[in-house]
């Protein structure tokens, strides 16, 4: 159908410029024609909702706002601002730790997706579901879960500390350790999503690699390590790219865990959280510088990775 | 009569009703007719009073059937964000709930409505129509009134071998039975008090003007005074020796949940905690005592307002909605539901008679010793540095007069920057 119609368009537009030279242009502007047809819905949300948005983010980051929506330009005075600032450069450290404990969860999802693809492991399914659950549940829910367990002084998990003759902290309202247990429940959640990307990644490996491998006598932790492990690097690298965008972004977790009254929340909050309570003072200006540091940073750092990844991924 | 039928007919009213408010000049606005057709929103934050509001809005449309109130509750961490992005758009609520800091930025930017004569300020306590007015012109119908005291479980001074609180108490009495009960109970998790440390009103506004200190005065700040800094330190005493739990343990577990469930003998808190209190398990052990006093006996007095918008499309069903909830009838039944203590003069015994312990003392301390809610133009900006600053203070982390200084000197610079 849609061949069709194409070259029948195609055709009927070669007739009216005329003769001969201009024939190959013409079909190739009208295919382009189309082309842009289906794409320009899509395209249209994308600029609507997400270029426009950066553009106008970008605009408001060079403003500064009154409390009812009048804003006034001030050039480059909230960027300014913002490198001088205290606060920030800790909130900009407090996310690049978070992100590192996301991705000591990968090591972790590696290992367990190995598990979960031995041949004829029972219940596979099962274990499955069990480990992508936390990811589909709804996170405010597993916060009011987590802040239980955490609670200093009510806690479970205090309470099996103290029977081993340990006094656990307030783990979610102690500076240091805040960011530590928030790092903990994201590597929680994040496990099941990264589980799935490796299992599909370990699928594609060919098991007459590993076949061959034991008829050599190589034991499961070498083959693991000498075949799975270089194999699935493209899966790695994959998740690895996710984890730091969605660490640079961690908002939702503090929010919910910690809550805005936290007294650790000023040495704990992250760079998203920090655009958060300017936007919430009213700073939108300074919020918007904000977030444009953030695009900088998701920008830098996954070209550094694609960058890296020369340098470590194993393409079959 | 012509302007009834108009009215009933033509969906168009609220076009004519803007029109024949706006006719009558010096805020004698008329108000709506019993038919009047219209739709308006109320917004409010606090969930615990749906059923008094829901039945005073009942109440309302028995006169006023055609005016439909929808009703809106937004959790009051997210409350003003959310009025300050309908301000800007001039798509605020038609009457919505209002409080003390917030006010003068709204009443400033020209958002609110005056109030219509109908609504007489002699029925309200004078510090709350003060509270609500600026510029001479009052905005605000008062709505309830909050006074702090120590609400204590007897269960646990009994246990603990501690004498009750008495109506004259000093700050040393109170600072020996929290540690008493702390020292005695400790072993079962429970502390001598609990005290919310992330805003002022429940304990360090107090503790200052107990001190003889002022959070604001001449739009200067107090804080660096000796007195601020002596109400502050009192505060950190508590938690550095473990009368009271620190503010991570606070964080954690909310200070009403500490006392409702029975982990801390005394609580310090307002009449809005009235409508948890009297549903609790603890109910039959409360004992109500006035604030502890240092060089005078203080608590602040605060109190919310209903106002209404000035971008609303539906004045006359607005201000009829006001008025009604300024009546008396509106303040009866919510006494009676216990959720606040009504500003409306001689209703407060319906809610005294709420719960079975003595609520008096709330009504006592705002007539004897009683200090304004510490307010200005932009309120918000020195809220959010004390919310910064006085954590580290509390926790014994830096010491509070370096904390106070620094607060003052932040604080100050706000407040010459609201002028400009």
């Amino acid at each position: 159908m849609t061949q069709t119609a194409v070259h029948g368009t195609g055709a009927a537009e070669d007739a009216a410029p005329g003769p001969g030279p201009s024939r190959g242009t013409g079909r190739l502007r009208s295919d382009i024609g189309w082309a842009m047809m289906f794409v320009l819905p899509l395209f249209a949300g994308v600029a609507l909702f997400y270029l426009w948005p950066i553009v106008r983010n970008l605009w408001f980051s060079f403003t500064e706002w009154g409390p009812f929506g009048d804003s006034k330009w001030v050039g480059v005075d909230n960027y300014v601002d913002l490198f001088t600032d205290a606060t920030m450069g800790r909130a900009i450290l407090n996310t690049f730790g978070y992100t590192a404990i996301l991705l000591c969860g990968i090591p972790l999802a590696v290992y367990f997706a190995s598990l979960l693809n031995r041949p004829g492991l029972r219940f596979a399914n099962v274990f499955r579901a069990a480990f992508f659950l936390p990811y589909v549940a709804m996170p405010a829910a597993i916060a009011m879960v987590w802040r239980i367990i955490f609670n200093g002084d009510f806690g479970i998990l205090n309470y099996a500390l103290s029977l081993v003759g340990i006094t656990g902290p307030s783990w979610l309202s102690t500076e240091g350790v805040a960011l530590v247990a928030v790092g903990i429940v994201g590597v929680w959640i994040s496990l099941g999503f990264n589980l799935i990307i490796l299992s599909a990644g370990m699928k594609g490996i060919p098991p007459e690699l590993y076949e061959a491998a034991s008829l050599d006598g190589a034991t499961r932790w070498r083959q693991f390590l000498t075949i799975t492990v270089p194999l699935l690097t493209p899966s790695i690298f994959f998740v690895s790219v996710m984890t730091v965008i969605s660490g640079f972004q961690l908002f939702d977790l503090l929010y919910a865990l910690m809550g805005t009254t936290n007294p650790a929340m000023e040495k704990t909050q992250s760079v998203v959280f920090y655009f958060f309570t300017n936007i919430k003072t009213g700073d939108n200006g300074y919020a918007a510088a904000i977030g444009v540091v953030i695009l900088v940073l998701v920008g830098v750092f996954t070209a550094l990775q694609f960058r890296l990844q020369r340098k470590w991924v194993t393409y079959v | 009569m012509r302007r009834t039928a108009l009215m009933a007919a033509v969906a168009t009213s609220a076009i004519l009703l803007t029109a024949c408010s706006t006719s009558t000049n010096g805020g004698s606005t008329e108000t709506a007719d019993k038919d009047t057709t219209a739709e308006i929103s109320y917004a409010y934050w606090d969930a615990t009073q749906k059923d008094a509001i829901d039945q005073i809005i009942a109440e309302f449309n028995e006169e006023y059937p055609n005016i439909t109130v929808k009703s809106d509750v937004t959790p009051y961490s997210e409350y003003f964000g959310k009025l300050q992005t309908q301000a800007s758009s001039d798509t605020l609520p038609d009457v919505f709930w209002m409080n003390g800091p917030n006010f003068q930025l709204y009443a400033s930017n020209d958002k609110l409505e005056p109030l219509p004569d109908a609504i007489d300020p002699a029925d309200y306590p004078q510090a709350l129509t003060d509270l609500y007015s600026y510029d001479g012109a009052r905005y605000g119908a008062p709505k309830d009134y909050d006074t702090v005291a120590v609400f204590y479980n007897k269960a646990l001074f009994d246990e603990a071998g501690v004498e009750y609180p008495t109506d004259d108490w000093t700050w040393d009495e109170f600072h020996e039975k929290a540690k008493a009960i702390s020292d005695a109970l400790g072993s079962q998790g429970v502390y001598g008090t609990v005290n919310g440390l992330t805003g002022g009103q429940e304990v360090y506004y107090n503790t200052i003007l107990q001190a003889g200190g002022e959070i604001i005065a001449d739009g200067k700040s107090g804080y660096d005074s000796p007195e601020a800094i002596r109400g502050l330190q009192f505060v950190a005493d508590l938690i550095a020796d473990g009368s009271a739990p620190s503010l991570e343990q606070l964080s954690d577990t909310p200070q009403n949940v500490w006392f409702v469930n029975g982990k801390s003998a005394m609580f310090w808190s307002g009449t809005w905690s009235n409508a948890e209190l009297r549903e609790s398990a603890i109910v039959d052990q409360i004992g109500v005592a006035p604030l502890p006093k240092d060089e005078r006996a203080a608590t602040v007095i605060h109190g919310l307002a209903n106002v209404a918008s000035k971008a609303s499309k539906n004045k006359a069903a607005a201000e009829a909605f006001l008025t009604f909830l300024a009546s008396e009838r509106a303040a009866v039944i919510q006494a009676e539901a216990g959720a606040a203590l009504p500003a409306f003069n001689g209703t407060q015994d319906a809610f005294v008679a709420s719960a079975p312990y003595d609520l008096q003392v709330f009504l006592d301390e705002a007539e004897n010793s009683s200090f304004p809610y510490p307010v200005s133009k932009n309120t918000a900006a020195w809220n959010k540095l004390e919310n910064e600053l006085l954590p580290a203070a509390f926790s014994g982390e830096r010491p509070v007069a370096e904390v106070a200084k620094e607060l003052a000197e932040k604080m100050n610079a706000a407040l010459a920057e609201e002028d400009e």
